[in-house]
């Protein structure tokens, strides 16, 4: 019976800059169901982490309720974590985010998690451009509650019991671009050639940078008529973009065809190799990018890759211009500098 | 590349590292499997179809498997799986019952086996229960060949040997022991259909030329020679201070037997540096472990000889040095040392020697006076005559004379019913059959255990010491062979892939332990898809798994290297499109073939 991983690795395992292996990046076993689109996610959030050469201790994971947010149980096992109340991880990010700017926040939830029940907090937290990544694992149901149709679930898709979805479907993509995010992707679990290097790229984004992952129920929406099973979503595939992630002094290795290309520089000095798929689509332009998706919702296509992008970006500390080092670091004598200072200040205002 | 074909019996076979290494592929985790149940009877009778005598080979056998082993590739140790078939071996009940039961109904043809070890024991007993008459000439006074006369008791009982030997003979095989073949015409006008000759490597290589040789003779000692004569107690007692030369195995056998037999200062003398001794690091341990020095790079020079009586002997200190990875051994200049000695025992190996066979008989030899014998069917140019184990090919060991004696046993029944030795030789019993039971629940124990490989316990060295007859070894006890047999990773339970059910959802990629599956695009060569693969697939001695081609255009590749056969890909694929089924292949032997002996 094995609920138990064994504990052997591949003994020729590559290790990274930091010396380990991605084994060290690893979470506890999956109970997921077999095949789990989230799992292949997991597995994505792993292997960009451990080819950023990220520190898990450096790491904080939040999530809210649901399939999706059991999974940061599942990824880093040796870094932060904090699974909070249904529609409530991004309150939770802020707060951390705040207290310590210096950690890397993930953000895991799920489509119940974002567009019912978190709504509010999903606008809230892109307003504020929290400098996260926030993934959604969209499967357009319930899967723990045994598959309902979500929020998110398209008008016409069809449940696993038959029933055709009468309702107009969110599309957190586009929601994020209208409430003015600064990355904003989308992509497919079963396309990690096209996930990985969209996580790296969300992890050096300076501000909130959303990836809306389409990710298949198996067992409650993978039947024929959900436009959400492997099946569907594969048939209509429509990518922006090709995309590398190219860390800074990295000699660029994909090649394409010129005219094409277009080159985003991040902040860090690394860069993002585009080899665009649309001629139309510009991906610093935010009105492209929402008739690109407009397009794709009207031929019934699911539009992955990264969708926009605004590289120079004020996330909320910035906004709020507090200092650089991390608010939990301050020691009483800083935060409380004496009567001396008050006087000051009060003199300064007078 | 193309997909595998895994219709074809032999890629699964090669998974299973151990079967494959095996010469009589024996089912290794099969009986394995069987130990950890507690079924020792059955483990035993799946090791004796292959292996005829498990009890020795559980004490004795050269384990080809071991380095083979897949758990040798994923930590340190491997399974130690030759001790375990001894725990099969010490704790089975009553066996005879379940084996071919005589009298068998003759089928009119007789067959001579000149030499009585495990080849020829191998041969009488696939042919036993066909009805041949069966005809076994040793010089020796019983059974079993070296088995018996080289190997010492303190390694192989005499008991175990005895049981062993005796189940093939109680099959009603007509015995000529205390009788040499001094011709093989006499033999071939005999109204033999055919002979098999399993007549061993018996002539151990002397230093002939060595200064002092001939003087000193009444104490120098043919290793081989020495051993028999010990093993038939002619010869009881040796010199307190011993040298012995070679680094074999048959040199630890002798040291190690010396120091039961009164040497007190006994020391292994060899040519070559310690790590390219020919003897397992096993029983190099052994002698060590004996208070026995092994003192390497000595290439002995002179036997030196007092008034005629031996002192000792001289030799030249080497080094190795590699030429184009050919080794050569050079002075290192220094002067001779001398070695203090009452008796030497030369072990520097042995070789065929086949006086009694006239060169008239249509049996063609090489330039080095051997037979030559097919590799498939054992058959001389001769074709009535048939060779086997160490007379076949030179020196090797049990467990390749047994797989050779079954390969022997077949040409002979084919030749014996008229049929083509080649091209009718009977196919392996091959079975794939699934091993799922629930969600969860597979018939076999995937946990893999983290354990390291268990020390077979020894008797204390003052006891073995003082006698020759008493066994080192202990053996594993049955908690200790449980927790041995759950090291072993059950290769032949084989991952199977069914293309038509993949979804290409990833899980299978993502859970295992060992990142051992990849999926991309084909490529045209080998080597770039090893390379492309999750961890590059350096180990070339072991197969890739390719599947044709899936809906995304790429291809499923696993790499057999480290899989541990944990069932984690199967639990996890949502679609069964990878099944955990064990593989059952087993060489097909003489006595399971058709009887169709024209008699």
């Amino acid at each position: 019976m094995t609920y138990i991983r064994p504990a052997f690795r591949h003994p020729q395992l590559p290790l990274n800059k930091l010396g380990l292996p991605v084994s060290y990046y690893e979470g506890a076993l999956s109970t997921l169901c077999a095949g789990c689109g989230h799992d292949s996610i997991s597995a994505g959030i792993i292997q960009a982490c451990w080819e950023l050469n990220i520190q898990p201790h450096q790491v904080a994971k939040l999530s809210g309720i649901g399939c999706s947010s059991k999974t940061p149980t599942y990824f880093l096992s040796n870094s932060h974590g904090f699974n909070s109340v249904h529609g409530r991880m991004p309150s939770v990010a802020t707060g951390a985010y705040l207290a310590n700017r210096d950690l890397l926040y993930i953000g895991v939830s799920g489509d119940g998690d974002s567009a019912s029940i978190g709504m509010g907090q999903f606008a809230h937290v892109i307003r504020r451009n929290v400098n996260m990544v926030y993934i959604v694992m969209n499967n357009g149901c319930y899967g723990l509650t045994k598959g309902q149709d979500s929020a998110t679930a398209d008008i016409g898709s069809i449940s696993k019991a038959g029933s055709i979805n009468q309702f107009q479907g969110i599309d957190l993509a586009g929601l994020a671009i209208e409430l003015g995010a600064t990355f904003v992707a989308q992509s497919f679990s079963g396309d990690k050639e096209q996930l990985i290097p969209l996580i790296k790229a969300a992890i050096k984004h300076p501000g909130f940078a959303l990836i809306n992952v389409v990710s298949p129920c198996v067992t409650f929406n993978n039947n024929p008529g959900s436009t959400k099973s492997y099946q569907f979503v594969r048939e209509h595939h429509a990518m922006t973009s090709k995309m590398d992630y190219v860390p800074e002094m990295e000699t660029i290795s994909a090649s394409y065809h010129e005219g094409n290309n277009q080159e985003i520089e991040l902040h860090d000095g690394s860069t993002i190799q585009l080899h665009k798929l649309s001629q139309e689509w510009n991906p610093e332009d935010r009105l492209s990018a929402i008739l690109a998706l407009k397009q794709a919702a009207a031929k019934q296509e699911v539009l992955t890759g990264l969708l926009f992008i605004e590289p120079e970006t004020k996330a909320l500390h910035q906004i709020l211009g507090t200092i650089e080092s991390p608010l939990n670091t301050l020691s009483e004598s800083s935060l409380c500098p004496g009567n001396k200072k008050l006087m000051e200040l009060n003199k300064s205002w007078r | 590349m193309k997909p595998t074909n895994i219709n074809n019996p032999e890629y699964f076979h090669q998974v299973v590292d151990c079967q494959y290494a095996c010469p009589s592929h024996t089912p290794v985790p099969e009986y394995i499997r069987l130990i950890a149940a507690g079924k020792f009877t059955e483990a035993y009778m799946v090791n004796w179809d292959s292996n005829v005598f498990p009890g020795v080979l559980g004490r004795t056998c050269d384990r080809p498997c071991e380095p083979a082993c897949r758990r040798g590739r994923v930590e340190e140790e491997p399974v130690a799986i030759c001790r375990l078939k001894r725990v099969a071996a010490d704790n089975k009940a009553e066996v005879q019952q379940y084996m071919p039961q005589g009298p068998f109904s003759p089928n009119g043809k007789k067959i001579a086996l000149v030499g009585g070890g495990p080849a020829s024991l191998t041969v009488a007993r696939d042919l036993a229960p066909l009805g041949y008459e069966i005809h076994l000439y040793d010089e020796q006074r019983a059974g079993g060949g070296f088995m018996r006369s080289q190997i010492p008791s303190f390694r192989l009982p005499e008991t175990v040997l005895n049981e062993e030997v005796g189940y093939i003979l109680n099959m009603g095989i007509h015995t000529h022991f205390n009788h040499y073949v001094r011709s093989l015409k006499e033999l071939l006008q005999s109204d033999y259909d055919a002979v098999f000759i399993g007549s061993g490597a018996p002539r151990g290589r002397d230093l002939p030329e060595l200064p002092g040789r001939n003087e000193g003779d009444a104490n120098i000692h043919i290793g081989i020679n020495w051993l028999a004569s010990v093993a038939f107690e002619h010869t009881k007692k040796i010199g307190k201070r011993v040298l012995v030369l070679g680094g074999g195995n048959t040199a630890m056998d002798c040291c190690r037997t010396a120091r039961r037999l009164g040497g007190e200062s006994v020391k292994v003398l060899v040519r070559s540096p310690f790590e390219e001794m020919k003897a397992s690091p096993w029983e190099k341990e052994d002698a060590i472990h004996e208070d026995i020095p092994i003192i390497d790079n000595h290439v002995p020079k002179s036997f030196v000889v007092k008034d005629g009586q031996l002192i000792g002997m001289t030799f030249e200190k080497v080094k190795a040095e590699y030429v184009e990875n050919k080794r050569k051994l050079v002075s290192t200049g220094e002067p001779e040392v001398f070695y203090e000695a009452d008796d030497v025992l030369i072990a520097i190996g042995q070789e065929n020697s086949f006086p009694w066979i006239e060169r008239d008989l249509g049996i063609e030899f090489d330039k080095w006076n051997m037979p030559l014998v097919d590799e498939t069917t054992y058959d001389s140019t001769n074709e009535k005559v048939f060779f086997g184990g160490d007379a076949a090919f030179g020196p090797k060991n049990v467990i390749t004379a047994v797989a050779q004696g079954h390969q022997a046993a077949i040409s002979i029944h084919l030749f014996c019913s008229e049929m083509n030795m080649k091209t009718d030789r009977p196919a392996p019993f091959v079975n794939l059959h699934n091993m799922k039971m629930g969600i969860h629940e597979w018939s076999y124990d995937n946990n893999i255990v983290t354990d390291q490989r268990y020390v077979v316990p020894q008797a204390a060295k003052t006891e073995t010491l003082r006698d020759r007859k008493k066994e080192v070894e202990l053996g594993f006890d049955v908690m200790e062979g449980f927790k041995e047999a759950q090291r072993c990773l059950n290769c032949d339970v084989q991952t199977v892939f069914t293309e038509s059910k993949c979804i290409e959802c990833d899980a299978c990629v993502d859970i295992c332990p060992t990142s051992c599956i990849t999926f991309t695009t084909n490529e045209e060569n080998e080597t770039d898809l090893r390379n492309k693969l999750k961890v590059p697939a350096t180990n070339l001695s072991q197969p890739l798994y390719i599947s044709d081609i899936l809906p995304t255009k790429r291809v499923m590749i696993k790499d057999e290297n480290v899989c541990l056969h944990c069932s984690l890909c199967a639990e996890r694929c949502p679609t069964a499109a990878w099944d955990m089924k064990q593989f059952y292949y087993n060489i097909t032997k003489a006595m399971g073939m058709k009887n169709e002996v024209v008699g």
